[in-house]
């Protein structure tokens, strides 16, 4: 790693090693005893996020992925507050894969769910307040004190009677010796002097020189680039392929066959891509080959009612329905999406006899891992995987296509070390998408215009069924991709919600948000449209229908009051609000919009309020929800994958447009001052800002979006 | 294949290579310098963005026939110690997230900086055109006005 902020870890074992003592710390291992500590001046431990050098250098081991969400920073934080570390000092490195850094809430390694923050919450703190316990005694120990006398501070032990103080780096040999605390305590958070802080990322200096490494940088000696001819067909296969006219072109060294297609081996990305332009193959396009958009969208009507498997029942809503003064019924309808990260996906990978090398950005190290071993012919423990850092992730770095490529590609060449690169094309075209979905909702009211009644069916392809099999099918309804649909949170006293499970033969994949990006945009939708049809305002509305959700109601407040909610605009604009709970966390969002002289909406600001709990670092849970904002702006506007003849029409950004400078509203972000449960960040900003921009089309034209993107509509 | 010449951050550099490749290829798989990235292929987002005779230039579509002895400066050779103005104010305001397209947008500020020390936001939305994914959006244009003003 050339980074400046990051060690590798021959470097820090030589320089440990040079000066004598590691103290290492894991907290995950089984500590009895002497175990972890004792451990500290031998060899290398790969299963431990602390490493104090003789020298005062302080390595925290980051288990996540860095995708852009802040986790190099937010866990170094946690485990910094409980050692008192002095900030400066601290160094990162990414973790190999193994067993101690398992996602506890995923039982695997790897980073989505917007999980980081919560999961390490407890045992990052706990491995730096006993690394703490650990210096301090032995700082007792050498001056012959009370430890209960000496206290901490920017990576040191001071014993305030004596005016003594030793840094950390003189202690950690002594320190090393000395057996681990099992239950050291943690501070109160109103000693916090790192959390609750806006401390500058970690990791940006080296994202302003270009020293940060990703997965497309990566350079191994000997290494080739590959890059591989794909089924325009999701789902095809190769029938034949001639290769004579690739291998002329200058650079080609291989052409070989794996099972995604054709990759085409030459000695750098230029070679290989005009390698693959002269490629010859014949698709044998399989059963998706007449699969177009109306056909999904056809489908998906078709079977999005309520004679599909109950999610939810409250009451009686078809009763409740019946005898309702007013009633409500509208279509909602979302389109695929691709999650186009900055960076296009990407692996390296070296297959030999005695083990296997992976080079990723990846989200997922525990399934590299076992693709890496299952390709490799070899057990797990001789897979090593390096994480780079992540050129955006949104979910499409868990899959392990881009992974198996290169796996399969270094193999058939021998064993070299091969880079698979992706265009941004195959990018585009070659994605696990956000479901298409489909949902019918219909509302009964009372004479003050107060729901009844709520009912909501609706159709998608399911994420899980596609990455873990029919097994997670339970009563014909696999509860990932309802949730939210489930969770509508008005106090509607009959409620039923129905899910259709509906394969349309393109794969879907996890996307910014999942499930909540489409079911929040209905949910969203449709209680304004309840609001406007009692002739309410949709706050207030909202309001009246939370008061058993307090932390919904919380952001909802927040949001409205900032955004000034209810005093005139200029003319031309107006305001639309939506909320959501996601991976734990509530957010409020108010768009402020008008429609340019083209027709199109143009979103002038977004007030987002947010509750996730204890707040790590406010600066990156402010940026989190300006990017989810963004995101799911950008998706609203313009987002959508349609398919032709079982081919993804879009390609590029000039026709899978992205939002830019010039298009951001100003995003304002209140952060919920909270002891509440620890929600996540990465994703719950997405969800709102779809039908909050609708909602607000709707209060400035009184025309209803139900369709996405907006930009087909207005 | 053909020798090309030109220079790189003040060094002088000849390469062999077939002269349609573009200069993105020949800068990350040739000279080694990944700091300008790859994202679209077409000029569309700007992550390639090198300063080409000090003119801010999308290099995934530039041949690299195109920049014989001409004067290239990619991210590397902005500053040493990221001490560029907008490096500086960059890190200031905590911009980047995943960071990728970041290159790309500091080469494109740097150039509009040196042309417009005190761009107008109405001129930051026409020239700054790069894609950033991950939203940061608000952070840049914060930092290019702090970098206007010195930091």
């Amino acid at each position: 790693m050339s980074a400046p902020a990051r060690v590798s870890r021959r470097e820090f074992l030589e320089t440990a090693g040079a000066v004598g003592a590691t103290l290492v710390i894991g907290f995950q291992l089984p500590i009895t005893g002497r175990g972890a500590g004792a451990r500290a001046v031998g060899p290398f431990a790969p299963n431990a996020w602390l490493r104090i050098g003789a020298d005062d250098s302080v390595l925290v081991v980051v288990d996540r992925s860095e995708m852009g969400q802040g986790v190099t920073t937010a866990l170094p934080m946690l485990l910094a507050e409980e050692l008192d570390a002095d900030w400066t000092k601290v160094k990162i490195e990414s973790a190999p894969v193994a067993k101690e850094y398992a996602n506890p809430l995923f039982g695997m390694q790897g980073t989505g769910g917007s999980t980081s923050v919560r999961a390490a919450w407890t045992p990052l703190r706990k491995a730096g307040a006993a690394a703490r316990e650990m210096l301090v005694a032995a700082a007792a120990d050498r001056w012959k004190v009370d430890k209960a006398t000496c206290r901490t501070e920017r990576g040191a032990v001071i014993h305030p009677v004596t005016n003594r103080r030793a840094s950390y780096g003189q202690l950690v040999a002594a320190a090393a010796a000395l057996p681990v605390p099992e239950n050291p305590s943690l501070k109160h958070p109103k000693d916090w002097k790192i959390l609750g802080t806006p401390v500058r990322r970690l990791d940006t200096p080296a994202k302003v020189d270009g020293s940060a490494e990703f997965g497309i940088d990566v350079k191994v000696p000997g290494m080739r680039v590959a890059v591989v001819a794909r089924s325009p067909v999701r789902g095809g296969k190769v029938a034949t392929f001639d290769a004579t006219k690739a291998k002329a072109v200058p650079g080609v060294h291989d052409v070989v066959q794996i099972s995604s297609g054709i990759a085409v081996v030459a000695d750098g990305y230029w070679n290989a891509r005009k390698g693959r332009d002269a490629l010859t193959v014949t698709w044998d396009e399989g059963p998706n080959a007449q699969v177009s958009s109306a056909s999904i969208s056809q489908l998906l009507a078709q079977r999005a009612d309520d004679k599909a498997p109950v999610a939810r029942h409250d009451g009686d809503a078809d009763a409740a329905l019946a005898s309702a003064v007013s009633k409500v019924s509208a279509d909602y309808e979302l389109p695929f999406l691709a999650h186009a990260t900055m960076e296009p996906q990407n692996c390296t990978a070296q297959v030999r006899a005695d083990g296997v090398e992976i080079w990723a950005p990846t989200q997922f190290q525990t399934g590299a891992q076992g693709i890496g071993a299952k390709i490799g012919g070899v057990p797990p423990e001789k897979v090593k995987v390096h994480t780079t850092y992540l050129g955006g992730g949104f979910g499409r770095r868990f899959e392990l296509d881009f992974i198996q490529e290169a796996l399969e590609t270094s193999k058939a060449v021998g064993g070299a070390p091969v880079k698979v690169i992706w265009s941004r094309e195959d990018d585009t075209q070659q994605d696990q998408y956000r479901p298409a979905s489909f949902h019918r909702l219909r509302a009964g009211l009372d004479a003050s215009g107060q729901p009844v009644a709520w009912a909501h069916a609706f159709a998608a392809p399911s994420i899980m069924v596609r990455v873990f099999g029919p097994g997670v099918i339970k009563n014909g309804i696999d509860e990932e991709t309802v949730e939210a649909a489930v969770g509508m949170p008005y106090a509607v006293p009959n409620v039923q919600v129905n899910y259709a499970l509906t394969d349309l033969g393109i794969p879907v994949g996890f996307w910014r948000s999942v499930n909540n990006s489409f079911n929040w945009f209905v949910v969203e939708s449709f209680i304004d449209e309840l609001a406007a049809a009692a002739k309410q305002d949709p706050v207030e509305y909202r309001r009246r229908l939370l008061t058993k959700a307090p932390r919904h109601l919380g952001v909802l407040t927040l949001a409205a009051e900032k955004a000034q909610w209810g005093t005139p605009l200029p003319a031309g604009r107006a305001r639309g609000v939506a909320v959501c709970k996601a991976f734990e966390s509530y957010v409020a969002e108010v768009a402020e919009v008008s429609l340019g002289s083209d027709g199109q909406p143009r979103v002038h600001r977004v007030v987002c309020a947010v509750d996730c709990g204890p707040v790590v670092n406010p600066s990156i849970v402010t940026a989190q929800m300006e990017s989810a904002i963004v995101y799911g702006l950008t998706a609203a506007l313009w987002g959508e994958i349609t398919i032709e003849n079982g081919r993804a029409k879009q390609s590029n950004f000039h026709d899978y447009r992205m939002l830019r400078l010039a298009e951001m509203p100003v995003v304002e972000v209140h952060i919920v001052a909270s002891s509440d449960a620890q929600g996540g960040v990465g994703e719950p900003g997405t969800p709102p800002i779809a039908p909050a921009v609708c909602n607000a089309l709707f209060a400035l034209t009184g025309k209803r979006i139900r369709k996405l993107p907006i930009g087909k509509l207005v | 294949m053909a020798a090309i010449s030109f220079t790189v951050n003040g060094k002088r550099e000849t390469v062999n290579v077939t002269p349609d490749t573009p200069l993105l290829w020949v800068l990350r798989d040739t000279l080694g310098l990944t700091g300008t990235k790859f994202g679209c292929g077409i000029a569309q987002c700007g992550a390639c963005t090198v300063h080409l005779d000090g003119v801010a230039t999308r290099t995934c579509v530039l041949p690299v026939s195109a920049v014989a002895n001409k004067r290239v400066t990619t991210i590397e050779g902005l500053s040493k110690n990221r001490a560029h103005a907008v490096q500086r104010a960059w890190i200031e305001e905590d911009v980047p997230q995943c960071g990728y397209c970041q290159s790309g947008q500091i080469m494109a500020v740097a150039a509009l900086l040196a042309k417009t020390p005190h761009p107008s936001d109405a001129e930051i939305d026409a020239q700054i055109t790069n894609i950033c994914r991950c939203g940061t959006y608000q952070r840049i244009r914060a930092a290019i006005h702090r970098a206007a003003k010195g930091v």
